[in-house]
């Protein structure tokens, strides 16, 4: 009894479940140090410039006048609440509303940076583009608008509008990739000779065409880009769909009588998706840059939204505002390294030869 | 070890690790000028490692001990000198001949070469010379081989082609891995014959790795062999084999499969019925013609055969024999043409309609690496037939069923704690393959159709999961087709045997009379060249 007891307890401490290979991948990732330590950063500077309201604003976050509280953040206030002679919106930078506030008993809490990204300061000391200053942290543009603040929101529509792109393209590409490679012959033969058409189509000169026809906007711009940007991706898929189709557990799991599909879903697919997530942060790159450039020529996003392409095209007319030009740069140099060092350690972690410790 | 005159080769306290792992033991052996010495043990045990240590081939791997060859000590050689003795002193014959051999130049321009190099022969005399070598290596004319690309040459050709090369310079040393293993059942013994006529007239000594004593017996003087990176076992070959001293000399040495077959009853039914089966692929007619027409390479032609219930039907062939397709059409994954009936059923060739037909028919593969999905668990490997076939069972319904059949094939709870939420790389190739005749027999099939499921094997694996088999047919009356290679399986497994050549039967009947006199030429061959035991008795 004791006997048993004791080999029962023996296999239980010494077997550990198994990982599973998905999760054994993210172990890897989680070793290589450079890799994980990007990810952190990457993640935690995506989150916060989807907070970027509650950290760029124009206006208090949470503000009490004349004993009474307001949240101007979500409230639309007009100046007259705060004493002001107009019906119109307060601007919360204009000195007379400031002295407002610093009477005894009102006060208000800003944003650590108190410009919206659409914020023009019209008080500011210095002729627009300014530098760096106490009031604006990294200088304002031509228009006299906070740099710090365009960063911040242009980090965050390059980061969504990458994510969008590179779903809709990784979709794309592995459906198409997955129907090639998994039926072959006729439709295999069909879909390539449609790539290798598709392929030749002259990208840029569609986008100028588009840009000029149609009203410029984030959208548009997605359509266009996912239209041309699966194909790569389809390439690797099916040459995976290839070779794992006719291992031999595909062909015990036709003979066992599963459907095509149930085949794809349980068996193809999950065995085929190395190349797919090994190159989701180079795509995530390519598309902040290819967004970047697009902005720089100034046919991507609409005048007025924030972007890194077009803080790069003002830093080239205003050369001698150099704050514009570097921090933009930083900005955009720091997001592709952190991707980059991401893709290495996920290209490391799923490699099937590198060892487990 | 003095009154040993001298040998050729001799290793002491050799040790050969990887990273701080080490793969061979400190393991002594000699070797002596003239003799055959076979190095016999199962794949990982550390043969291998050892020959190419003795070359310095291994990279980054530490070599400790001592290692004298012809009076001289390898351990201090410098890496010019090891390079001179390479080929010139010690040559080697690898598993593989196409990938050793380098497939842009000609046979003669690389065989040339090692003598232009080596011997310091004029460019002329080289060619000669080479020519001569691969007519003593039964490749004639050699002029046009000389002038062959390895890949226009069969497998047993480069084989002996590699033999040509290994042997150019005379050295006193070859190193031969697993020299036969990569070929066609009828051609290793051409192969050993030659090796055995070129030891005799050159006096090299022989260093064969292998796993197949058949080979050992056939060829060596004396045998030593090992269990991971130990020797646990040398002598003469005789005396190992007909004495085997060590529980694991004598666990291979009896790793023949023995024959445990219940006879068919005479009126037990008809599981399978195959009448004038034909099955061809499209292929490119060459040259113009190709872009109007294909043509048509007959895999299968013909065939007819028929399969009782608790009858094991054995197909012997070799590579390209048409066998393999025979299985993939009889699982109905092949369109093919002719009679083909499984329980009175035929394919119809679509997803919904033969499903019903599937739960007879299940398959187990050879690759026990690739017969599983990596990403999925033992859970639903084998469960996944019954989600198809038996959708309405509960969760645990299922997972009592599933581990009631890998009971059945001896993966037990037990031994592999967690075994359902284990992944395919956790589990050795012999238990791979028990997983996957689980996976089949979950569907409580009639008819198995196994194709090579031993032959990536080791042979004391291979003895388990035969008799494995066999327990499961006298247990559950199920019915087997048998594809493999291997004489020793056949013998052990199959009550009719059907012999194929390039899509054709050439020869069939009950096991036991086709093996003892086959009537058709390549048979015999077969039959002589894959156990000289049978051929002797």
């Amino acid at each position: 009894m004791c006997g048993w007891i004791r080999v029962s307890n023996s296999i239980e401490s010494t077997w550990v479940a198994s990982p599973t290979p998905a999760k054994r991948a993210w172990l890897r990732f989680k070793r290589h140090r450079l890799g994980f330590a990007s990810l952190v950063i990457f993640v935690t500077m995506t989150l916060l410039s989807l907070g970027a309201e509650l950290i760029s604003n124009d206006k208090p976050l949470l503000a009490r006048h004349d004993g009474r509280w307001y949240v101007p953040l979500v409230q639309n206030l007009p100046e007259t609440v705060f004493g002001g002679d107009f019906d119109t919106p307060t601007d919360f930078l204009d000195p007379f509303i400031q002295a407002q506030f610093a009477k005894p008993g009102n006060w208000a809490i800003y944003p650590v940076n108190p410009y919206h990204h659409s914020t023009l300061n019209y008080f500011a000391k210095e002729p627009n583009p300014s530098g760096p200053s106490a009031d604006n942290w990294l200088g304002t543009d031509d228009r006299g608008r906070d740099v710090l603040a365009r960063l911040i929101y242009g980090f965050r529509v390059s980061v969504l509008f990458a994510l969008a792109l590179t779903i809709v393209g990784t979709i794309l590409g592995v459906v198409t990739g997955a129907i090639q490679g998994f039926f072959g012959g006729k439709t295999d033969l069909a879909f390539q000779r449609f790539i290798e058409i598709w392929s030749a189509m002259p990208e840029l000169y569609l986008l100028i065409i588009f840009a000029a026809v149609f009203d410029p906007s984030v959208g548009l711009l997605l359509i266009l880009l996912s239209l041309f940007g699966w194909m790569g991706l389809s390439d690797y898929v099916r040459a995976e769909f290839l070779r794992n189709r006719q291992l031999d557990y595909v062909r015990a799991a036709k003979a066992l009588g599963l459907s095509p599909w149930a085949i794809i879903r349980r068996h193809v697919l999950p065995n085929s998706m190395t190349p797919v997530v090994t190159f989701l942060p180079f795509r995530m790159s390519a598309a902040i840059l290819a967004l970047t450039s697009l902005d720089f020529l100034g046919l991507g996003v609409p005048p007025g939204t924030p972007s890194l392409g077009e803080l790069l095209a003002q830093g080239k007319t205003n050369i001698d505002a150099w704050w514009i030009s570097l921090s933009t740069f930083l900005v955009l140099v720091g997001t592709l390294l952190l991707l980059t060092f991401m893709g290495d350690a996920l290209r490391d972690a799923l490699d099937p030869r590198k060892a487990d410790q | 070890m003095s009154q040993v005159p001298s040998p050729l080769l001799s290793l002491r306290q050799w040790r050969v690790s990887f990273g701080g792992h080490e793969v061979v033991h400190g393991i002594d052996l000699d070797l002596a000028a003239g003799e055959r010495l076979a190095l016999v043990g199962e794949s990982g045990s550390g043969k291998t490692v050892t020959a190419l240590g003795v070359l310095r081939l291994l990279g980054t791997a530490q070599l400790t001990g001592s290692c004298w060859f012809n009076g001289e000590d390898l351990m201090q050689a410098s890496e010019a000198r090891m390079q001179q003795l390479r080929g010139q002193d010690i040559a080697m014959v690898f598993q593989e001949p196409m990938t050793a051999l380098n497939p842009l130049f000609t046979i003669g321009d690389q065989l040339s070469e090692v003598l232009l190099l080596k011997m310091a022969l004029s460019r002329r005399d080289a060619w000669e010379r080479s020519a001569e070598m691969l007519s003593q290596t039964g490749l004639n004319p050699p002029e046009r081989f000389l002038k062959s690309y390895p890949h226009q040459l069969s497998g047993g050709q480069r084989q002996r082609a590699m033999i040509a090369m290994a042997l150019a310079c005379r050295p006193k040393l070859l190193l031969a891995d697993e020299p036969t293993t990569a070929l066609d059942v009828s051609m290793r013994g051409q192969i050993l014959d030659l090796l055995d006529t070129l030891q005799r007239e050159t006096g090299t000594a022989v260093l064969m790795i292998t796993h197949d004593l058949n080979l050992v017996q056939r060829f060596a003087d004396r045998v030593a062999v090992m269990e991971q990176g130990h020797v646990v076992e040398q002598g003469p070959v005789k005396q190992v084999l007909q004495q085997p001293q060590h529980p694991y000399t004598r666990k291979l040495v009896d790793s023949r499969p023995q024959r445990h077959l219940a006879d068919v009853q005479a009126q037990a039914p008809l599981v399978a019925e195959v009448k004038d089966l034909r099955v061809s692929y499209r292929t490119r007619l060459p040259g113009w013609r190709g872009w109007f027409k294909a043509g048509a390479f007959v895999a299968v032609d013909r065939v007819s055969f028929s399969i009782r219930r608790g009858e094991t039907l054995g197909i012997l062939g070799e590579s390209g024999s048409g066998k393999s397709t025979l299985a993939l059409a009889l699982l109905g994954l092949l369109p093919f043409q002719g009679q083909l009936q499984v329980m009175g059923q035929g394919w119809q060739h679509h997803h919904r309609t033969d499903l019903p037909l599937r739960r007879v028919v299940q398959v187990v593969f050879q690759d026990p690496f690739s017969s599983l999905s990596p990403r999925m668990t033992v859970e639903d490997v084998v469960g996944e037939g019954l989600r198809v076939h038996q959708p309405g069972l509960s969760a645990q319904e299922r997972q009592a069923q599933v581990n009631q059949v890998l009971a059945e094939v001896g993966m037990r709870e037990s031994e592999f704690p967690g075994l359902l939420q284990r992944y395919p790389h956790e589990f050795s190739g012999g238990q791979r393959q028990r997983i996957a005749v689980a996976r089949a027999l979950v569907l409580e099939p009639q008819l198995l159709v196994l194709d090579e499921p031993t032959s990536a094997l080791d042979v004391s694996i291979q003895k388990q999961l035969l008799q494995l088999l066999q327990t499961l047919q006298a247990e559950r009356g199920l019915s087997y087709l048998l594809i493999t290679h291997d004489m020793d399986v056949i013998q052990a497994m199959a009550h009719q045997v059907m012999v194929m050549k390039d899509g054709q039967v050439v020869e069939s009947g009950e096991t036991q009379a086709v093996l003892a006199q086959p009537r058709h030429t390549y048979t015999q061959t077969l039959v002589q060249a894959s156990s000289p035991a049978i051929a002797r008795s």
